[in-house]
């Protein structure tokens, strides 16, 4: 079987659509869309202070989980290229935020930047071999990737700076400036502000000239290189982007854990990510914040259906969802709006000619 | 060198585990087009089944025999209730569907026949092999299988009309449709197949592995690496792939000094990027080729 042409077909819709969708964008829902990203802004700003602190720790890991599956978005989402290695960056950022804040008592702020530096790097390096790759090939380089990270972690040689097994323990920071709130809500607005930041940049970034071509290489990679689009760069940024962002969200999970060790990065933090891609909306920015409460909440709630059949519970209400809403929580709300405005216009065009 | 034939033929008699395993991959990869990720899950389930009838007092190869056939049936079931409304959703969310479907089998297993550690007993003994101390008699049973199966599978898909069309459901289903072929039982048939197939690698697997509901997690992760290492339009070449990891993987431990114990399957999965790097549709693989 070709995959190549198999792929091409499957991506049309969640590739044509956020194009079509935003052409036919009217200048009403142009004006509307500001309002309801201030509207969340405001209730995610006030949320923290009305819930208890657990809650308000959840929620931060939701943001966590949201930041990393935005990376994988950039990559399989905007770009075609399947990652299952995503586990692997994030471990990289969030032992990169521990050893320095451990080892050498670096502000838990300034290892944001060198998660992401360093991830960057090796995401970049990654996407050299990756560029021969296609399909179910790259799925297991990226693969092995996850698989090979944690043993890498526990390499009894490094335990030096990793802790091995044992992993490593870092201090929860306190609130700066003595503003009147927890170490919980502070980490929470941390977190949310490079959350805002990030997702800011990854809208610019798919909205630019770059993301076109990102685009463009995900829809037909030859006509993107005959259009003069110089398709092993922008792969490789791309995946060096990609790695970058999950490794800053792997650094915030770290600190926002307080704890890391080799096997919570395993192969299924890998999985995860991909299912909150999926539920979230292949190709949609804001669906990986439905796909970060996906990744966090639904396990817990089937645990609390049932303990001994939780993996039964929670396959269960994955499969739900995907017969739902095929194209994820994204997908599902512009079939929605689409919906809507074909209903609500008949209404429209009547008032006029009467 | 007497190290190495024994470290070698250890690879084989654990690479005859992967290799079955990597041939239910193809088989499915073939008929369905997608990687099933809960393709171990299923043979585990399988593997249960066999076990609770031989509980209940029927024989080795009648339990055998049946649970083959049940895991046929689930498989056909599974395609037609789960896999057919979603044919036509993106390639990741199937992924997900697989997901779902391997987290519902691992826990619903758990819950059924509990997490301890069981011993399921071997048709074949487990003396020495031809007098060697190499290999033991159930590995020996195991590989001859695994290439048995190949032939019959080679035999079915090249030489019997719905063979035929099965590949061709699979090559191109609008030309197969036009032509009368059912694509849909194709593809539910495909199920059936690989999910009996997957049944007799879990039976075999399981007196080497013990049988508990993870057990086929890391023979799945090897049977999918060797399908890849061997290309995944291949059944050859998967079988070739199996065997390939399980020799590559002990040598590495072996002869590597150093890191080779604790990286063995970092250093085995590099190994397999690297052959991709060369070939990356695989040893055994066919080059797809698009039209524009």
């Amino acid at each position: 079987m070709n995959m190549p042409s198999e792929e091409i077909v499957v991506k049309k819709p969640a590739a044509l659509s956020p194009v079509a969708a935003a052409r036919d964008a009217n200048l009403d829902s142009a004006l509307r869309r500001p309002v309801i990203i201030a509207a969340a802004l405001v209730v995610t700003l006030v949320v923290p202070l009305f819930v208890r602190s657990f809650i308000t720790f959840q929620l931060t890991q939701v943001m966590v989980y949201a930041l990393a599956i935005l990376g994988l978005n950039l990559l399989t989402g905007y770009n075609g290229q399947f990652s299952l290695g995503h586990s692997a960056f994030y471990g990289i950022g969030a032992y990169t935020a521990a050893i320095l804040m451990s080892r050498w008592n670096i502000p838990y702020f300034s290892t944001l930047p060198a998660a992401g530096l360093l991830c960057f790097a090796v995401g970049f390096l990654f996407g050299l071999p990756a560029l021969r790759l296609q399909g179910l090939y790259l799925a297991l380089a990226t693969f092995a990737l996850a698989v090979a990270m944690p043993q890498i972690l526990k390499f009894s040689p490094l335990e030096w700076l990793t802790g091995g097994v044992q992993g490593l323990v870092i201090d929860k920071p306190d609130p700066p400036f003595d503003l009147p709130i927890d170490a919980d809500q502070w980490l929470y607005y941390f977190t949310l502000a490079v959350l805002v930041l990030m997702f800011a940049a990854a809208a610019n970034l798919v909205n630019s000239r770059s993301g076109r071509a990102i685009m463009a290489i995900r829809d037909n990679p030859i006509a993107a290189a005959a259009m003069g689009i110089n398709t092993a760069l922008y792969k490789t940024l791309t995946f060096g982007v990609s790695a970058l962002y999950t490794g800053v969200a792997g650094a915030l999970g770290a600190i926002v854990v307080q704890f890391v060790a080799p096997d919570s990065f395993s192969f299924f933090l890998s999985v995860s990510f991909l299912v909150g891609l999926v539920i979230g909306g292949v190709g949609s920015i804001a669906g990986c914040l439905v796909g970060g409460l996906f990744v966090l909440y639904v396990p817990n709630i089937a645990e609390s259906v049932s303990t001994g059949l939780a993996g039964v519970v929670y396959g269960v209400i994955l499969l739900l969802v995907i017969f739902v809403m095929p194209d994820g929580a994204a997908g599902f709300a512009r079939l929605t709006r689409a919906r809507l405005a074909r209903a609500t216009q008949p209404l429209i065009t009547k008032g006029r000619s009467s | 060198m007497e190290l190495l034939l024994q470290q070698v033929m250890a690879g084989l008699a654990t690479g005859g585990i992967y290799a079955l395993m990597a041939l239910a991959v193809v088989m499915i990869y073939q008929a369905i087009d997608h990687l099933n990720f809960a393709q171990g899950e299923m043979a585990m389930f399988s593997t249960f089944i066999a076990w609770q009838l031989m509980q209940w007092g029927q024989p080795y190869w009648v339990a055998f025999a049946i649970a083959v056939a049940v895991s046929f049936l689930g498989g056909v079931a599974i395609e037609r209730i789960l896999f057919r409304p979603i044919h036509n959703a993106p390639i990741l969310s199937s992924i997900v569907a697989f997901i779902a479907l391997f987290s519902i089998l691992n826990s619903g297993a758990g819950y059924l026949f509990d997490y301890t550690i069981k011993e399921f007993p071997t048709p074949f003994g487990n003396k020495p092999f031809l007098g060697s101390a190499l290999i033991g008699t159930h590995q020996a049973g195991m590989i001859a299988v695994s290439l048995g199966m190949l032939a019959l599978l080679y035999l079915f898909f090249r030489g019997t009309r719905l063979g035929l069309a099965m590949r061709a459901a699979a090559a191109n289903p609008e030309s197969a449709r036009l032509v009368g072929i059912r694509v849909g039982w194709m593809t539910a048939l495909g199920w059936g197949m690989a999910a009996a197939i997957g049944a007799v690698a879990g039976v075999l697997i399981a007196p080497v592995v013990f049988l508990e509901p993870n057990m086929m997690l890391g023979v799945l992760l090897y049977g999918f690496a060797g399908a890849v290492l061997g290309g995944l339009t291949s059944p050859g070449g998967a079988v070739f792939g199996g065997f390939a990891m399980g020799i590559i993987e002990n040598l590495a431990g072996t002869f590597i000094p150093y890191v080779g114990r604790e990286l063995k399957l970092t250093i085995a999965l590099v190994l397999i990027v690297a052959v991709l790097m060369v070939r990356p549709s695989g040893i055994f693989g066919r080059r797809s080729v698009v039209r524009v």
